[in-house]
Parts: C-alpha cells; sequence; structure tokens
C-alpha cells in the first residue's frame, strides 16, 4: 500500500509530525527506530516541556505524544529502517527485507549520544560501559564510576550517579568545562565528584563477565599513560545527528545535520522534510524538536495538495 | 502484560529458570527504566509465540537486585537467554523484535 507520508523516527519531532498529518487524515505511518520515544526516553524529569508545571518524567512525556498521534489515526511501529531510496517517485524506505512506499516523508531521526571510538568500549557497551547514567547507575550502587566529557549533560549526569556511586571522576580533555557555570558548581560542591583535567581515555579494559575494572588514560600535555581503577564508564561528549541513510541523498552542513530551506523544513528533494535534531545542532529542545514536526507536517500537507 | 510472561524473583528464579526444562527467557527491568517500557510489548507478543518452545518472564531488578548482580546486568533492559541453567545468550538495550527473535532462534 502506497502511504501519503511515513515519518522515519519518533521523538517530540516524529510525532508531532504524526500527531498533525494525522489530524490532516494522512494516514501517517511512523517507523519509530531503534529508540521509540527517542532521546527523552532516557531521561528523568523533564522541567522545561510548556504545559507540565509540575515537571513530567521523560517516557511518561514520550507515551502521551504517542497515544496523541494513535488517537488521531498514526500508525506507529518500531521497526528501524535500514535503506531509502529518494531517487524516483513514490519515495521508498525498507526495514530489512520490506519495503514500504510514500508520495512524502517526515525524517525525524534525532540524534544519538556520541562515543569514543574505541574497540574496547564498543565491545563492553552495556556491561560497564554507558551512553545514559539514568538508565544504568542503579547498577553502580557503592561502586566508582568515570563520567567522560566536559559539557551541562556531564556535570548533571556526573551528580546524578552520586547518588548511587561512592566516588565519580569526571575525565576532561581540557583545562576547563564549556559546561554552563550553574551546572559547574553543583559539581565543585559535590564532595563525591572529583575531576581529572587534560585527560582521555585510550582504552577500557574489562571483559563481559566481569565488567569494567580500569581505564588507560593519557594525559594531553605529556602523553603520559596511568591505569585508572574504576567499574564503570559513562560518555557524555555530546551527540551526533543520525544522518547514516541519507549520506550521498541529501545536503549536509559542516557539522553533519541534515540542511533545510530557511523558514521551512525542506531538503534538497522535493517531498523529502527534516525536523527536530537532526537538522538542528543550535536549539536541541524538546520544544523546539516539537515545533519543527508540526512545521514538516504543514509542509508535507502543502506538498501532497500540490502534487 | 500477557498471562504468557510469568514473574521471575530471586525466590522461584532456580526452580523457573535454572531448573526449567525449556529454554527461558528472562527480561531484566525496572520502572524507571524508558526503553524497558518500550520493549515491554514485544516480550509480551514473544511469550505468546514462543508458548510451549520457550518460557518468557520478567525480573523487577529493584525488587531482585542480588539476581540481576549475580548475572552481571549492568544496564537495562537485557534479555538473558537461559538454556539447562547456563546464559546462552543475551541481549542489552531496547532492540526491534525482528533481532530477538532471531537470537532466540539460533538458541532454542
Amino acid at each position: 500500500m502506497n502511504r501519503k507520508v511515513i515519518i522515519i523516527g519518533s521523538g517530540p519531532a516524529g510525532l508531532t509530525a504524526a500527531l498533525y498529518t494525522a489530524r490532516a487524515n494522512l494516514n501517517p505511518l511512523v517507523l519509530e527506530g531503534n529508540q521509540p520515544g527517542g532521546q527523552l526516553t532516557i531521561t528523568t524529569d523533564v522541567e522545561n516541556y510548556p504545559g507540565f508545571p509540575e515537571g513530567i518524567m521523560g517516557p511518561e512525556l514520550m507515551e502521551k505524544f504517542r497515544t496523541q498521534a494513535i488517537r488521531f489515526g498514526a500508525e506507529c511501529h518500531f521497526k528501524h529502517v535500514t535503506k531509502v531510496d529518494f531517487n524516483a517517485r513514490p519515495f521508498k524506505v525498507w526495514v530489512g527485507d520490506d519495503m514500504f512506499t510514500s508520495d512524502s516523508i517526515i525524517i525525524s531521526t534525532g540524534a544519538s549520544a556520541k562515543m569514543l571510538g574505541l574497540e574496547s568500549e564498543k565491545e563492553l557497551m552495556g556491561y560497564g560501559v554507558s551512553a545514559c547514567a539514568t538508565c544504568d547507575g542503579f547498577f553502580f550502587k557503592d561502586k566508582k564510576v568515570l563520567i567522560v566529557g566536559g559539557g551541562d549533560s556531564a556535570m548533571e549526569e556526573a551528580n546524578y550517579l552520586t547518588k548511587f556511586a561512592s566516588e565519580v571522576k569526571i575525565v576532561h580533555r581540557r583545562d576547563e568545562f564549556r559546561a554552563s557555570k550553574i551546572m559547574i558548581d553543583r559539581v565543585m560542591n559535590n564532595d563525591k565528584i572529583s575531576v581529572i583535567w587534560n585527560s582521555s581515555i585510550k582504552e577500557i579494559l574489562g571483559s563481559k563477565e566481569k565488567g569494567v575494572h580500569a581505564v588507560i588514560l593519557e594525559d594531553s600535555q605529556s602523553k603520559n599513560t596511568i591505569e585508572e581503577n574504576c567499574d564503570g564508564v559513562f560518555m557524555a561528549i555530546g551527540h551526533k545527528p543520525n544522518t547514516d541513510l541519507f549520506v550521498d541523498i541529501l545536503d549536509f552542513d559542516s557539522a553533519g545535520y541534515l540542511i533545510t530551506t530557511k523558514g521551512s523544513t525542506a531538503t534538497n528533494i522535493e517531498g523529502v522534510y527534516a525536523c527536530g535534531d537532526v537538522q538542528d545542532h543550535v536549539y536541541r529542545q524538546a520544544v523546539t524538536a516539537a515545533g519543527s514536526g508540526c512545521m514538516s507536517a504543514i509542509d508535507a500537507e502543502r506538498y501532497l495538495e500540490n502534487n | 502484560m500477557s498471562e504468557n510472561v510469568k514473574e521471575f524473583t530471586s525466590d522461584n528464579f532456580s526452580a523457573e529458570v535454572i531448573e526449567s526444562d525449556t529454554p527461558v527467557l528472562v527480561d531484566f527491568w525496572a520502572e524507571w527504566c524508558g526503553p524497558c517500557r518500550v520493549i515491554a510489548p514485544v516480550v509480551d507478543e514473544i511469550a505468546t509465540e514462543y508458548l510451549q518452545k520457550v518460557k518468557v518472564g520478567k525480573l523487577n531488578v529493584d525488587n531482585h537486585n542480588q539476581v540481576a548482580s549475580q548475572y552481571g546486568v549492568r544496564s537495562i533492559p537485557a534479555l538473558l537467554i537461559f538454556k539447562n541453567g547456563a546464559v546462552a545468550n543475551q541481549i542489552v538495550g531496547a532492540v526491534p523484535k525482528n533481532k530477538i527473535t532471531e537470537i532466540l532462534d539460533s538458541v532454542i
């Protein structure tokens, strides 16, 4: 069955696009991806989404988004798109061997946590290496953990981890943080947190069976290496847009984000729109993602009317 | 939760999982884990589809942390597949259903 609109991704942008296109009777198909609900599903309290004066838990907020879109006829499937072809119309989208076609596409694949790129990090992901303190902090009760990064999310996660861990060390490659002052103050005033400046992780030592037991740190100036014992390593070194599907198909900016026309969500292919973090390295908020999701829905609706 | 999904605890783990004649899929989860909510309906479906072939159940890590730590669970959701009392394979993180059934099929 050819669709009028397929939405790839299911964070605030994708589900808002789903809500609006569903209400426009476009019967959207949402291919949710590997992380239905997006990045907010791995956060705790969301205190800056308007309309929730007491705050709301990230996963609960995303369940509400989803329920609201489905109420108006959006179809949401926990499926991860593996290939696209936007050369011919209708556009084609694959999930493994299953092919879907659509007259328009809304891309809302969001962003993922950046990793260091070490083999040992990949191997031990979920076995002592984590990119989500709120998901995995619980398993490090009375343990020593490292957190890598120097921005707000590193500070926030470091603070959060002190609820469980006996000792938290922040590993940062520079001699100052780029985090906001209020977040740095919270970290500096927390007795359980210390900082290892000018250092980066060269290797993570451990096994799937026994977890992580240490890392090799390199001093960025002297290049000397030391072994630092720890039970867990948390990554908070920023995010990268999820654009692998669209390489050589859509236009990217120098930072790897999809380019949309100013004042719209149009990509370089007519009928293909992009919203949320995959095309936004400036604001990256749930509410701005939702806003651009709405724009994509309206852009797609207008395109479908005229074609 | 489907009636085909059992609830495992530290008390029944040995009888229900270790001594089970059929392979067992154990979903380690917690209330506060967003991705666990995502995977819950998938686990429900698998329980129904693999009825008689695989025993499927959930273990709450908040209430039964000693089982989680015994098996080295450090991230959830974690799906551990037990066969003849030992871990035959495991899947960490919320992954699509076909990934889970692929691994499950290779084990049973």
